[in-house]
């Protein structure tokens, strides 16, 4: 790993606790300073601030899901294996942060509204969108390795392509049926705001770093894969040899 | 009589004829279609294989689910469009399942894929071919659940064709699409639900909710547009991108 | 600020999920570099 990675990882790991800090305090104490933190909210309480995990975790799957798509038209165009690395990585930690808000969403909805589940829009566009990255990575998985980049990149561009009709028609559905929102419609309290965008910067650089690191994973697991292939290859004369 | 495909514009079928086509690309590609369709549709009535167990196949999800979901005549209304669709979800599966296998059984994709012949009319032909076979069991399937759920649209009838329509050419385009790219995996049968669901989604809740719309007295204007929108959106997709699977090594 | 329950199961849920993720990540890791290693001998 290069140098610089350790230096960031310390860096964002600072940056995510101080987010959390003010995510779940009204105020904190560092040194003599007191920093403010996000208020608590009137009807909900205290458990409303898992919004502050919830929402940056949803935006930034979205954003990974979106690079995941532009990086599989790329490989479509240029049959480049850097983007369907990018591509393959993308989706993976997308779907980590796709997880994360689909069991804090829950979580949240239980206390708030008295039900698990509830077919809202985020919800639910969540889960259509983490059961389609979700079939990525099994074709990834089960696909044999000679034209798997080809099909998750095709398979990409139909997901993505699906991602608006997904939007218009639970939209439509929940006109039709209407259902709790969460996570606070309307005006958001400016303090509020402000945590948001910083746990939602804190998560960003986490989710780059994980990219990162997975990303130089995948190029040496990669290499090895030819290594073994390559090797298989000059070993047959001697296993033909030691098989007579 | 052996003839180079394309070369002379002559296109062999199953029964050992030609049939003669002008070298316009157009022409080529709707012969071709032509062609590749009628050889399945001709082969699956002389065989009848896959035809009867897919028959038997949807009776049994009729049978299964009307034991499982017993409700009155007006709560019928209320869920049949779901159980119908979901019963026809599970029927066409089985049906796209076996879209390539008899290609795969007899090389015909290797030779397709060293032809000139596009590979546009290969994917229509099956598609189509996947619609006539939905269809026939869809066709079978319905009275069952009529009889069984004694149901009475209150809305335009004629709207519920249009919806079965819209809805069938969605699950079975896509579902032609992904069986193709099923092949190259371990685990194929299940490959192929397991990429068809999630990005029909969409295209099953408007579905359902037409259909459930239409039984009860309600327009379904709205899902019939997102229907149509999806399919000529994923028609065009698969269109564009087949040559790359089927070209895949 | 009371523990509520709720809002810690959500921060540890994603925090575990995160770490489960890297725990993932860095032990394909050392099973690479220990093929590696084999490979270069």
């Amino acid at each position: 790993m290069k140098r610089v990675f350790p230096i960031l990882a310390i860096l964002t790991a600072i940056l995510l606790w101080y987010a959390m800090s003010i995510a779940l305090n009204p105020e904190i104490h560092i040194g003599g300073i007191t920093l403010n933190g996000a208020p608590t909210e009137q009807t909900m309480g205290n458990v409303q601030r898992i919004f502050y995990y919830h929402v940056p975790s949803a935006w930034i799957a979205f954003i990974l899901f979106f690079i995941n798509f532009f990086a599989s038209i790329y490989y479509l165009i240029r049959r480049s294996q850097a983007a369907d690395i990018v591509a393959l990585v993308c989706a993976e930690v997308g779907v980590v942060f796709c997880t994360v808000v689909l069991i804090t969403g829950p979580i949240w909805a239980r206390p708030v509204w008295g039900i698990w589940w509830t077919w809202d829009m985020r919800l639910t566009s969540t889960l259509v969108l983490w059961l389609i990255y979700m079939s990525y990575l099994f074709l990834r998985r089960f696909s044999s390795s000679g034209q798997t980049p080809l099909m998750a990149a095709v398979l990409a561009v139909f997901g993505a392509l699906c991602v608006p009709f997904v939007y218009f028609s639970i939209w439509f559905f929940r006109t039709q049926h209407p259902q709790p929102v969460m996570g606070g419609g309307g005006s958001i309290d400016p303090r509020m705001l402000h945590v948001l965008l910083l746990n939602w910067l804190a998560f960003s650089c986490f989710a780059f770093l994980v990219c990162w690191w997975r990303y130089r994973l995948e190029v040496l697991q990669r290499e090895v894969d030819r290594a073994h292939a390559m090797r298989s290859l000059m070993d047959e004369p001697n296993q033909l040899r030691s098989a007579r | 009589m052996n003839h180079v495909p394309g070369s002379s514009g002559g296109v062999p079928t199953a029964g050992g004829q030609e049939i003669g086509v002008s070298l316009q690309p157009q022409k080529i590609v709707r012969g071709l279609t032509r062609a590749t369709l009628l050889k399945d549709l001709r082969l699956e009535w002389r065989s009848k294989d896959a035809i009867n167990s897919m028959l038997f196949f949807s009776l049994l999800v009729v049978v299964v689910f009307s034991f499982s979901f017993d409700p009155s005549a007006e709560e019928s209304r209320q869920i049949a469009g779901g159980l119908i669709w979901v019963a026809f979800l599970f029927a066409s599966v089985v049906a796209l399942n076996q879209t390539w296998a008899r290609e795969l059984r007899n090389q015909v994709l290797d030779a397709y894929r060293v032809s000139p012949a596009p590979a546009n009319s290969l994917f229509m032909a099956k598609t189509l071919g996947n619609f006539v076979f939905v269809s026939v069991l869809e066709a079978l399937m319905t009275p069952l659940f009529i009889a069984f759920y004694r149901l009475r649209p209150l809305g335009p009838a004629w709207q519920l064709l249009l919806v079965a329509a819209l809805g069938t050419w969605a699950l079975v385009v896509n579902g032609t699409f992904f069986a193709a790219m099923s092949i190259r995996t371990r685990s194929r049968e299940i490959m192929l639900p397991l990429l068809l669901f999630p990005i029909s989604i969409p295209a099953i809740l408007a579905m359902v909710q037409a259909t459930t719309s239409i039984l009860n007295g309600e327009g379904a204007r709205f899902w019939i547009v997102l229907l149509v929108t999806y399919d000529l959106v994923f028609t065009t997709s698969c269109l564009l991108l087949f040559e790359n699977v089927l070209n895949a090594e | 600020m009371s523990t509520n329950p709720y809002l810690f199961a959500a921060y540890a849920v994603t925090w575990i999920i995160h770490i489960v993720y890297l725990a993932t990540i860095f032990s394909r890791s050392a099973r690479l570099k220990r093929e590696i290693e084999e490979l270069k001998k």
